[in-house]
């Protein structure tokens, strides 16, 4: 028959199938995709340049901006790097070791991922004020923790803590013991095996992991603003500065810091992406 | 002669030790700690302080808005995700890897920046404000905002559950059926859902709970109205920066047994139910 000799133009770009209702699903799919996220992010991205390209830089060229990208951005690199050593060790203990209470601690491990994040921000703001369980011990040592950037990068750790150990957690269990044994029996001590053997190995969900943490923590709002003390300049969030510019109707500016912290996002992504794929090539 | 003798896969007991004790330090520092004060702050004056704040009348509106906005946004959500999953993986066409990342998309942008997208498209100043005066329609600082808020920063939790699911199972079974003279509905309640229950439980789970949870982009849309477009996030919010330290936790604390719960049955399932839902749980 015709329409099965002739390959219509429909047919280049789907494999025919038996099944039915691909219309109907991938039609309400692309609808709902652009109603909900494509349209409304095309507001984000045609916004600034109502201010033109000179308004545009005057916004991200304030001091007041950049500190707080510049804490945004630096906070969340600190916390990934954090989470990188600790979440490796976590995710470590609970694959190879049995410790007391290891099922726990594993159903624990999300629970950044499931409390809500205003939960999170009062929680941490009160364990670490300077009369809170944990402030109080710093404040002996003459630490101030709330309140001030290292408050911030606190509740970043927090918040990215499960990206880095559910990433890890399978590869680490899938991966097998001979190639350590093998490692072993050639003379190489534990640690030469973990540095040169494992670790590669687990190079690339490791960056993956902790470019998901600093993704995460780049954007995150709740769980900072109660705990960082919100100074202009010193322990103000990117986030927060758009809520600000928000509140002033300052809708150009605030889109113009939204685009520039995508953008970089974005870019630190790709850059992440290409170092990711050069260390699974690498093995 | 006997020599000791130490599986060389396995670490030193001291560095064991050491490892696991920096791991529940961690754990217990970063997570335990935090949960803990949340319930601790909570009834810190008696168990009748807590319940007072939790049925005075502004935290019962925020408790409906919030239950009401998640029996709107998740449902959207469901049917996206079973949508989107039906015609990604069970059919191919150019462009399936695009639309993939496309869904996922919402999970890379600030909860701040999923709010502002919308007051940008609906706000007064926004592409559809006038028209939207002019109709007397009212959608940011309202109901209908803080639900789309809420669409977009739980949009891909279903979908990203069951698009990997789904394409594992491959569709001989569906075939089977529609070979037999099944209709595609039939098809779809009888062969396909059955086999996915579990994987869609699990995502709507997730997405329940960052639903009911969510902070920052909600924050942006609802203008804060007390008793009307408060959520229990937001009105945690207002309660802690009141100084009602004993109620903002002690609306907290729900919303912390909601997480409690959501970790609980997660695990369940995960334990469970490890091979009916998708391999890949990352957020």
């Amino acid at each position: 028959m015709n329409s099965v000799a002739i390959p219509s133009r429909f047919a280049r770009w789907r494999n025919p199938s038996a099944l039915p209702g691909f219309g109907l699903t991938l039609g309400f799919t692309l609808f709902y995709l652009s109603a909900i996220v494509l349209i409304p992010l095309a507001a984000l991205l045609l916004r600034p340049w109502t201010l033109g390209w000179d308004g545009f830089w005057s916004v991200i060229a304030q001091p007041r901006t950049l500190a707080a990208l510049k804490l945004s951005f630096g906070a969340a690199a600190i916390a990934a790097a954090i989470n990188a050593v600790l979440g490796l060790i976590v995710a470590w203990v609970l694959t190879r070791y049995r410790i007391p209470g290891g099922r726990l601690i594993d159903a624990l491990v999300d629970l950044p991922f499931a409390l809500p994040t205003a939960v999170a921000g009062i929680a941490l703001s009160s364990l670490y004020a300077s009369n809170g369980w944990l402030g109080a011990i710093a404040a002996q040592f003459g630490l101030k923790i709330a309140y001030t950037p290292i408050g911030v990068v606190i509740a970043l750790i927090f918040i990215g803590l499960p990206f880095v150990v559910r990433t890890l957690q399978p590869v680490l269990a899938d991966m097998s013991l001979e190639s350590e044994e093998a490692a072993a029996t050639l003379g190489a001590s534990r640690a030469q095996t973990f540095f040169r053997v494992i670790l590669p190995a687990l190079a690339p969900s490791l960056i993956t992991g902790t470019a998901m943490a600093f993704a995460r923590a780049v954007g995150e709002y709740g769980s900072v603003i109660f705990i960082a003390g919100n100074l202009p300049m010193v322990s103000e969030i990117a986030p927060l500065l758009i809520v600000i510019k928000l509140q002033e109707y300052d809708y150009a500016a605030a889109a113009a810091i939204g685009v520039v912290m995508l953008t970089i996002s974005f870019v630190m992504l790709l850059a992440l992406n290409a170092l990711q794929s050069w260390a699974a090539a690498r093995q | 002669m006997r020599q000791a003798f130490r599986n060389p896969t396995q670490d030193h007991p001291a560095i064991r030790i050491a490892l696991s004790a920096v791991a529940i330090t961690f754990i217990v520092l970063f997570l335990l700690m935090p949960l803990a004060v949340v319930f601790s702050e909570a009834l810190s004056n008696g168990l009748s302080a807590a319940r007072d704040a939790i049925v005075d009348p502004d935290a019962l509106s925020a408790i409906r808005l919030t239950l009401i906005t998640a029996a709107i946004a998740v449902p959207l959500n469901l049917v996206f995700g079973l949508s989107a999953a039906w015609a990604i993986a069970k059919f191919d066409f150019r462009g399936k890897s695009i639309l993939t990342t496309l869904i996922d998309l919402p999970f890379s942008v600030s909860p701040v920046v999923s709010g502002l997208i919308y007051v940008l498209v609906f706000g007064l100043q926004g592409w559809l404000g006038p028209t939207l005066r002019d109709h007397d329609i009212k959608i940011i600082f309202a109901l209908p905002g803080i639900v789309l808020a809420t669409i977009f920063v739980t949009f891909p939790f279903v979908a990203r559950e069951l698009i990997p699911l789904m394409s594992d199972q491959g569709r001989d079974e569906e075939e089977a059926a529609v070979s037999l003279g099944a209709s595609g509905l039939s098809t779809f309640l009888r062969v396909t859902l059955p086999n996915i229950k579990w994987g869609l439980l699990y995502g709507v789970l997730l997405c329940n709970a960052r639903a009911m949870g969510e902070f920052g982009a909600v924050s942006v849309v609802s203008g804060h109205i007390r008793g009307q477009t408060d959520t229990m996030p937001l009105h945690v919010e207002v309660l802690y920066n009141d100084y009602q330290y004993v109620g903002a936790f002690a609306v907290a604390s729900l919303l912390a047994l909601l997480a409690l719960v959501t970790l609980a049955i997660k695990s369940l399932l995960e334990w469970r139910y490890a091979d009916e839902i998708a391999a890949v749980h990352r957020h």
